[in-house]
């Protein structure tokens, strides 16, 4: 068999997989950019030990421990708190005075993973004064993912990095405030997850759950085609009070999406849209 | 596999990927000056940059070049013609509709972006349509995706470890994939320029 022949038997397999993945576990990757999520399921493919995706996928349809290892490849899990610091400062210095407007406030965090983002939203809405008027939604579709979220715990290696990233982002005082260190571990503060409702949701088969005045999407949507990307933001469009405010990752855009005319592009550097008044 | 002149080879290119690291600048400052601004191949490239600041290398380059460079965006169309740079802080990844995808995922040989997943993902769209070019780096990264580049019937070129800046780079890529060919730059400028039909190098 030649070289090309070889590629396009595995990328059958790959579609099948896939397939397999949203027949039987109702998890729908087909919508992935393929080239990123082949890689890492031949990652998990190599770790699990089979030789082809069709192995793999036997493997998946009759031993119910394997669904799980998949996930954690399949959902790209890896964040850091105040990640590109100027988005923070941004909403913190140029979003959150209109959000004082508001008499209450729903924040939701689309693909919250393991909870970086949201731990890093809750410290800065604690720090303006908005915490005890808003409510925030995390979702994901890593049951997994989302109970580390829900734990707040993360390896005391990483705080470095968090520190010095919540000091760029206009932090006030220090993130040690917010958290207690142990056997090699940060835990972070408890209450700041107290007003925070955590939710398994698929940005590519569930529909929106509320209205809310933020959506924070960091690093999402370049894992889906374009097709899936338009789902993603007419959701986050709908979901939106008007003049609502949509936070995406810092290389990602809505240029070429469907939705893209609902939307003013606020502050184009950090990627902070507005949905306009007339949508 | 037998080894065809390398005109041969090239005969059918449709993109050219290339890894480098220390010493990423001087290389490419040798090779992208040359080519005219329609130079009929999408140039991708992965050089390690920190992941805290923006990329200055486009723009340095830029203010030399003839041919457009640009950082690549998530799911832009691959135009010929067009230098497309890894951002800092994210894998640069080529699907099968050569669109162009991002990605925040490990870092792979400590690297965000890496030049084995822009290799791999490459090799994997283009086949054997794909000229990829390794330059001088301290790091073993583009080793594993120059190999996938030749397993797939591409063609690998590694600059010569003796010119390199940094020699660590091509000798791992020159162990993995044997069957690579090694160049210096100056050798290697005059090939793309003939393959895109100007002769002024």
């Amino acid at each position: 068999m030649t070289s090309d022949a070889a590629m396009k038997t595995e990328d059958i397999e790959l579609q099948l997989f896939l397939e397999a993945v949203y027949q039987q576990f109702h998890y729908d990757f087909r919508g992935y950019s393929k080239a990123s999520i082949k890689r890492r399921l031949l990652l998990a493919r190599n770790r699990i030990g089979c030789a082809t995706f069709s192995a793999l996928q036997e493997r998946l349809l009759h031993d119910s421990s394997v669904l799980p290892q998949l996930l954690d490849y399949l959902t790209v899990q890896v964040s850091d708190m105040f990640r590109d610091p100027g988005y923070f400062r941004a909403l913190r210095e140029q979003i959150v005075p209109h959000l004082k407007t508001y008499p209450s406030l729903k924040v939701w965090v689309a693909g919250c993973s393991s909870g970086e983002e949201l731990y890093s939203l809750a410290i800065l809405f604690r720090e303006e004064g908005l915490e005890s008027k808003t409510m925030f939604y995390a979702t994901d579709i890593n049951v997994g993912a989302l109970a580390k979220a829900e734990a707040g715990v993360y390896d005391l290696q990483r705080i470095a990095l968090f520190t010095r990233n919540h000091r760029l982002a206009g932090g006030k005082g220090s993130l040690s405030d917010y958290y207690t260190a142990a056997y090699g571990a940060a835990r972070f503060d408890k209450t700041l997850r107290r007003r925070t409702v955590f939710s398994d949701h698929s940005l590519v088969s569930d529909s929106v759950f509320a209205e809310v005045h933020l959506v924070s999407c960091r690093n999402v949507l370049i894992y889906f085609d374009r097709p899936m990307q338009d789902r993603a933001i007419g959701l986050f469009k709908e979901a939106l009070v008007r003049k609502g405010f949509l936070g995406i990752g810092a290389r990602e855009s809505l240029r070429f999406n469907a939705h893209a005319k609902a939307f003013t592009d606020l502050l184009p550097g950090e990627r902070i849209y507005q949905k306009r008044g007339d949508e | 596999m037998t080894a065809l002149p390398l005109h041969e080879c090239l005969s059918e290119l449709r993109a050219v990927v290339i890894g480098a690291s220390t010493g990423a600048v001087a290389a490419l400052s040798h090779l992208l000056p040359p080519l005219a601004a329609d130079f009929p191949l999408a140039i991708l490239v992965t050089v390690h940059v920190p992941a805290d600041k923006p990329n200055c290398i486009p723009a340095l380059l830029q203010a030399k070049c003839r041919i457009a460079i640009k950082e690549a965006e998530d799911k832009e169309p691959v135009v010929p013609g067009t230098v497309y740079f890894a951002p800092p802080d994210y894998h640069l990844l080529v699907e099968q509709d050569r669109s162009l995808s991002l990605s925040s995922e490990e870092p792979a040989n400590f690297s965000r972006p890496s030049v084995d997943v822009l290799f791999e993902s490459a090799a994997d769209a283009y086949g054997k349509d794909l000229l990829a070019i390794i330059l001088s780096g301290a790091n073993q990264d583009g080793a594993r995706g120059a190999r996938a580049v030749g397993e797939a019937g591409g063609v690998v070129v590694v600059q010569n470890p003796d010119s390199a800046e940094a020699r660590m780079m091509p000798e791992s890529a020159l162990t993995a994939c044997p069957e690579a060919r090694i160049m210096n730059l100056s050798t290697l400028a005059e090939l793309l320029c003939a393959y895109g039909g100007t002769a002024q190098c």
